[in-house]
């Protein structure tokens, strides 16, 4: 939902300088910022006022280090008063350097240990699928060196067998994985029976029909390619 | 007598039928056992194959997504395997679920120490805000897993091989005897070992099947009546449970014997159950030595 008064996606590198006061981490420079744009401006049905809601899609932030585009993005959408991004990691403050769903509203999970995103969002794709609600996205995000971690790919395993249509993965690829990914990231989920798609993760148009294309029957895993981590 | 496990098996098909709110996540362990439940339920009986990460964290999922999550498997690998996914995925999410082990600290005499776990109860402690059941009894298991569905806490709840001849559904510390020269606390299994240590002896013997959260007003009633001496009995690693007597006992001189698993050596015997029990001096016989000689110093 869009609002003549949301400070929209040109908005979002003031929004990062107020938590930086650098700008040059300007939006370009963050790896998730538009991944996260496509996803709250054009994807996801969650808002201010559905985030309570059980039918409202879910977005898990698995990579929870380096949240600043999530905040700035969670303050353009209107669940963050801009004023308390100036304060974020001070003690007055319910931002810190990873995000915690007790006190960000509109944030689903607190991450930062890495590897828990996915496993927890197969279960939340199961759980609102045995409750009958067929309806909403759950939708994680991880980075490609994240995806190291042993426990997202006991998730990919199992929910591409489970054949999870309401689960969505999106891998951001900065190439920063060890020991890489041999084929492409993409392989790694299509093997397990996940449709996939490898888009521009700065092409706001290529990542929207990545994400909204049907995917009957499958979990869907959106490898994101921006730049290589500098 | 069905055991502790068939009991669980057979209660938690029973709340599967009865609550469309619960769901239960398994790797491979009892999933023969509720495969009836599973085809009748195949969306709240989840078999994620041997990926203990993945069951706990499924578990979390599912509990954010408003089930009630059962989640089990034998203790080594629910608790020490995926200790962080309870951790960070239950705890500091704030969200609710039931995890239920079967297997105890050394049900599994001759599997070695793969899979005995006499710390896992320890490992919860270190997370606030869990309950702890540790039954003595199937019917305590029942009755404790029964409880543990309604509502959004935190529960583990540890089954055993090990069982006492009778059931005792009390809430915090029951008092089973009555004495004046110390406190025998009893948790779970051990409790018909100790009645028969302590028989003859003039103390207050207390007994829980839920030791967290520790009644540490009972525990205080009973030593202010009996005398500030206090012997814990606990079926995984000794003293487990000591830092809350201390804090009991604040203000008050006593002094504390915490008998249980060994922690100064891994036992490497095979055998079975009572060969196991000699080992860690949880013996009927060997607790009654150690009650006696601490009463006496």
């Amino acid at each position: 939902m869009t609002t003549a008064t949301e400070p929209g996606y040109a908005g979002l590198p003031r929004l990062i300088s107020l938590m930086t006061g650098d700008d040059k981490h300007s939006a370009a420079a963050e790896s998730t910022v538009d991944v996260l744009w496509v996803l709250y401006d054009r994807v996801l049905d969650v808002t201010p006022e559905n985030f309570r809601e059980p039918d409202r899609d879910r977005f898990l932030l698995s990579k929870g280090h380096g949240p600043m585009a999530y905040y700035a993005v969670l303050t353009a959408k209107g669940f963050l008063a801009e004023a308390e991004l100036a304060t974020w990691s001070d003690p007055v403050s319910r931002l810190g350097h990873h995000p915690d769903r007790r006190r960000v509203p509109g944030v689903e999970i607190s991450s930062g240990s890495l590897g828990h995103g996915l496993p927890i969002a197969f279960g939340t794709a199961l759980g609102l699928r045995a409750r009958g609600l067929t309806g909403p996205k759950v939708v994680t995000l991880v980075g490609d060196a994240e995806l190291d971690e042993g426990s997202n790919h006991e998730a990919i395993v199992v929910a591409g067998r489970a054949g999870l249509e309401n689960l969505t993965a999106v891998v951001i690829d900065n190439q920063s994985s060890t020991r890489g990914w041999p084929g492409g990231i993409a392989r790694r989920f299509a093997v397990e029976g996940w449709e996939t798609r490898t888009v521009s993760g700065r092409d706001h148009d290529a990542l929207h029909d990545a994400f909204t294309a049907a995917h009957p029957g499958r979990p869907l895993a959106v490898v994101a390619v921006v730049e290589p981590k500098g | 007598m069905s055991s502790m496990r068939e009991a669980f098996l057979s209660t938690t098909e029973e709340v599967l039928d009865a609550d469309p709110d619960v769901a239960v996540v398994l790797a491979d362990i009892s999933a023969a056992q509720l495969a009836g439940a599973a085809q009748r339920h195949p969306d709240r009986v989840i078999n994620v194959g041997i990926r203990e990460q993945l069951l706990v964290s499924t578990g979390a999922g599912l509990a954010l997504a408003g089930l009630r999550p059962i989640v089990h498997t034998f203790p080594s690998f629910l608790v020490e395997r995926a200790f962080e996914q309870i951790k960070l995925d239950f705890s500091h999410q704030e969200v609710g679920g039931v995890l239920v082990s079967y297997g105890a600290s050394y049900d599994m005499t001759t599997a070695g120490r793969t899979h005995q776990s006499p710390g896992d109860v320890a490992l919860i402690d270190s997370l606030p805000g869990w309950t702890v059941h540790v039954p003595g009894h199937p019917d305590e298991a029942r009755r404790l897993l029964l409880e543990s569905i309604p509502g959004d806490g935190r529960i583990y709840l540890r089954l055993s091989a090990q069982e006492n001849a009778s059931p005792h559904l009390g809430v915090g510390f029951t008092r089973l005897r009555t004495g004046s020269r110390g406190v025998v606390v009893a948790v779970g299994p051990v409790l018909d070992r100790v009645l028969r240590a302590t028989a003859g002896l003039d103390v207050t013997v207390l007994y829980a099947s839920t030791i967290r959260p520790f009644d540490a007003a009972g525990l205080r009633a009973a030593a202010l009546a009996a005398a500030p001496e206090v012997v814990l009995v606990e079926p995984y690693l000794a003293g487990t449970s000591a830092h809350w007597v201390a804090e009991a006992l604040s203000d008050v001189p006593h002094r504390l014997r915490s008998l249980g698993v060994r922690r100064d050596t891994e036992v490497r015997t095979y055998g079975g159950i009572a060969d196991h029990d000699l080992a860690h001096g949880l013996d009927a016989g060997s607790l009654a030595l150690s009650i006696k000689d601490f009463l006496q110093g």
